[in-house]
């Protein structure tokens, strides 16, 4: 029998176009993903040497880091309009298809390739964006690159890459009612910390994964990149296949069952060997709450903040000591007792439908604290029209919640949705790095649900203590 | 891109690990559309204040460090989001070289496709350099030939760097012009698939 291979193998063989002696390898990158921040120096540079685009076809381009979420066609800041424009001239000049702001399938990158299915199991998936790790959700191997490599790839579709090495994280049992899989993800870069990933390709497994939604794997492997893995990926199972069928870019009919006969060979074989492997328990996690300034500082609920006196390391007593500092908090508090002046539920790791309607479920009926801003903002335009078929909009804005356009918004604070310095923020994106929502912001990473429970008592809550009310459709 | 060989120049200490790009660029300097100038905005928040007046507490703004072509850090430097202004902005300041236990994957690749060489020491390697570097103007000697960092103090250690990315830098290649060498390959690939 051939040697046993993992899902990362099989795909990396399948994209091999050369190999040499002491060099990475070239492989074939099958769907690049673009927007207006990370792609124009990409551009200049194809223009400056005479070069072109290898293959449009193969390359989507949208705008989601700073486009505005009140009125999308009034782009206040010159910048913001200026980086917008270039975006299109780009496209237009190479023939790259665009959702721009007027059309109708305009979102954040990672939230509408796979809503459009261009996003499939065993392709190769790039975008200058680190949280290209989201596709991965899908069985692709997907990854963020940088400006040079986003050049590399418009010019040869190709990048030069030394195959990762995979890590293998299993997640057995099952989460309890009220705890989501942004904790799931949360709770294991809180136990593993914020490096424990880097080199290698994350592949989750085990019961706890398979039991997830498509929305749900998006979410978890949207993080891996916070530990530090350029990619984390899933094995695609009928969850993934009952997602793409029918989506726009997918095979039909005959196709997609070969297709789907292609994918299923995809899966990791049996007796195939990790580089390195970690296990978590998911009936053990518990709704999670970050405290300081990366994602790996979090707690859950019912824990208090950390005491840097009770670290031996002086590099660690520092660094809690710091992230205490900046977040104006204090050493062993309970994080419940941790009052929020905004609310953000949006960003590419809980902005999609299942997310909006998990946190509306929580606020039907309830009013947002009257000291707390609270924000939705949907993940894309689809999305958007998909919650007001449905009432969300309703419940939310009923609730006193904005409702707003699509964009990366309060997830990194480029367009006019910024906290003000000292100000503290519940937030559903995956960063909670010092200025990331605005200069002197502070952000505490929670699931859509415990967001939505914060906006309500105006401080973190324990979602599972509040009576839900399933929003289905 | 310049080629680099050996480099010498003085410290710059920053002692900190998962230094991030939001702060080693911070957001609202991405939307520029060249690729110059980002040097004036590197550490932005760390540097100045609300005013935008230059932190005496932070080491950039300290004298005995403008000069510095030689950024020294803690653990995961450069970890978190994929912008390559990052590097940018750290090359237009004036940095050739960063040393650290280890950075973050894709910031080590964008350092070298913009003639930053990083090199990865073992952690109390780093840490005497720190030291060194926050007493004195402490000048080192960075070889990326025979990958190795030495002072005139005695201080001598070695790093590794894959091959590709040695020749990258001592060449000053851009790896565009190599790729397409092999596009006929590329072609036959496509036409496979
Ligand atoms: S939502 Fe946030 S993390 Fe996601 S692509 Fe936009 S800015 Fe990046």
């Amino acid at each position: 029998m051939a040697q046993p291979k993992t899902i990362v193998e099989k795909i990396w063989e399948q994209h091999q176009v050369h190999q040499e002696e002491g060099k990475p390898d070239l492989l074939y990158i099958d769907l690049h993903l673009i927007h207006e921040v990370t792609s124009p120096q990409a551009f200049e540079g194809l223009r400056m040497k005479g070069r072109t685009v290898r293959r449009p076809d193969r390359t989507f381009a949208t705008m989601d880091h700073n486009v505005p979420t009140i009125n999308q066609l009034v782009v206040n800041d010159p910048i913001s309009k200026k980086q917008m424009e270039t975006l299109k001239s780009n496209c237009d000049e190479f023939g790259i298809p665009l959702a721009d702001i007027t059309h109708p399938d305009q979102g954040i990158v990672h939230v509408i390739g796979p809503e459009l299915g261009l996003t499939q199991p065993g392709k190769t998936i790039v975008c200058g964006d680190s949280h290209t790790s989201t596709h991965g959700a899908f069985g692709a191997l997907a990854f963020g690159i940088g400006t040079s490599e986003v050049e590399h790839v418009l010019a040869t579709q190709t990048l030069w890459q030394a195959p990762p090495k995979t890590l293998n994280v299993k997640v057995n049992g099952k989460l309890g009612t009220g705890v989501t899989a942004k904790d799931l993800i949360l709770a294991i870069i809180g136990k593993y910390g914020v490096r424990f990933g880097t080199g290698y390709v994350i592949e989750y497994t085990g019961a706890a994964i398979r039991n997830l939604t498509m929305e749900e794997r998006m979410t978890v492997c949207n993080m891996s990149i916070e530990a530090g893995a350029r990619a984390g990926l899933i094995t695609p199972d009928d969850t993934t296949f009952d997602y793409l069928r029918d989506r726009r870019h997918a095979p039909k009919g005959a196709d997609f069952d070969r297709a789907v006969e292609e994918w299923r060979a995809l899966a990791t074989d049996e007796g195939a060997e990790y580089d390195a492997t970690v296990e978590i328990n998911a009936d053990q996690v518990e709704p999670q709450v970050t405290w300081g300034t990366n994602p790996g500082m979090c707690i859950p609920i019912s824990a208090n903040v950390p005491d840097p006196a009770s670290k031996e390391k002086p590099g660690e007593k520092d660094e809690i000591s710091r992230a205490l500092d900046y977040m104006g908090l204090e050493a062993n508090q309970p994080i419940s007792s941790v009052s929020v002046e905004h609310v953000f539920i949006g960003s590419c790791t809980n902005s999609r439908l299942g997310d909006l309607r998990k946190a509306a479920g929580v606020v039907r009926g309830k009013k947002v604290n009257p000291n707390v801003t609270a924000l939705v903002v949907p993940g894309s335009k689809t999305v958007k029209a998909e919650a007001e078929k449905e009432g969300l909009d309703v419940i939310f804005k009923q609730a006193g919640f904005q409702w707003r356009e699509a964009g990366c918004s309060m997830c990194l604070a480029m367009n006019d949705d910024v906290i003000p310095p000292g100000e503290r923020c519940a937030s559903t994106s995956n960063r909670n790095f010092e200025g990331r929502q605005g200069n002197g912001a502070r952000t505490h990473l929670v699931s859509p649900e415990m967001a939505a429970a914060a906006a309500v008592e105006g401080r973190f809550v324990d979602v599972r203590t509040f009576t839900a009310q399933p929003v289905q459709s | 891109m310049e080629p680099i060989r050996t480099h010498k120049g003085v410290v710059t200490p920053l002692n900190r690990a998962n230094v991030d790009t939001d702060q080693i660029i911070p957001k609202q300097f991405l939307k520029r559309i060249e690729r110059q100038g980002f040097g004036q905005f590197l550490f932005y928040h760390w540097r100045f204040d609300d005013d935008g007046i230059p932190r005496k507490d932070f080491v950039l703004n300290e004298d005995k460090y403008e000069n510095s072509t030689i950024l020294v850090a803690g653990d995961n430097f450069g970890c978190g989001s994929s912008r390559e202004h990052a590097p940018w902005s750290l090359e237009d300041y004036g940095f050739k070289v960063i040393i650290a236990p280890s950075f973050a994957d894709i910031f080590y690749n964008n350092c070298v496709k913009n003639g930053i060489l990083p090199v990865e020491l073992k952690e109390d390697e780093v840490e005497t350099l720190l030291k060194k570097g926050a007493e004195q103007i402490y000048s080192i000697t960075v070889d990326l030939e025979n990958q190795s960092v030495r002072d005139d103090q005695g201080f001598e250690a070695s790093f590794s760097i894959p091959g590709y990315h040695k020749e990258m830098l001592l060449n000053g290649w851009d790896d565009i012009s190599i790729t397409l060498t092999l596009e006929e390959k590329i072609t036959q690939f496509e036409q496979g698939a």
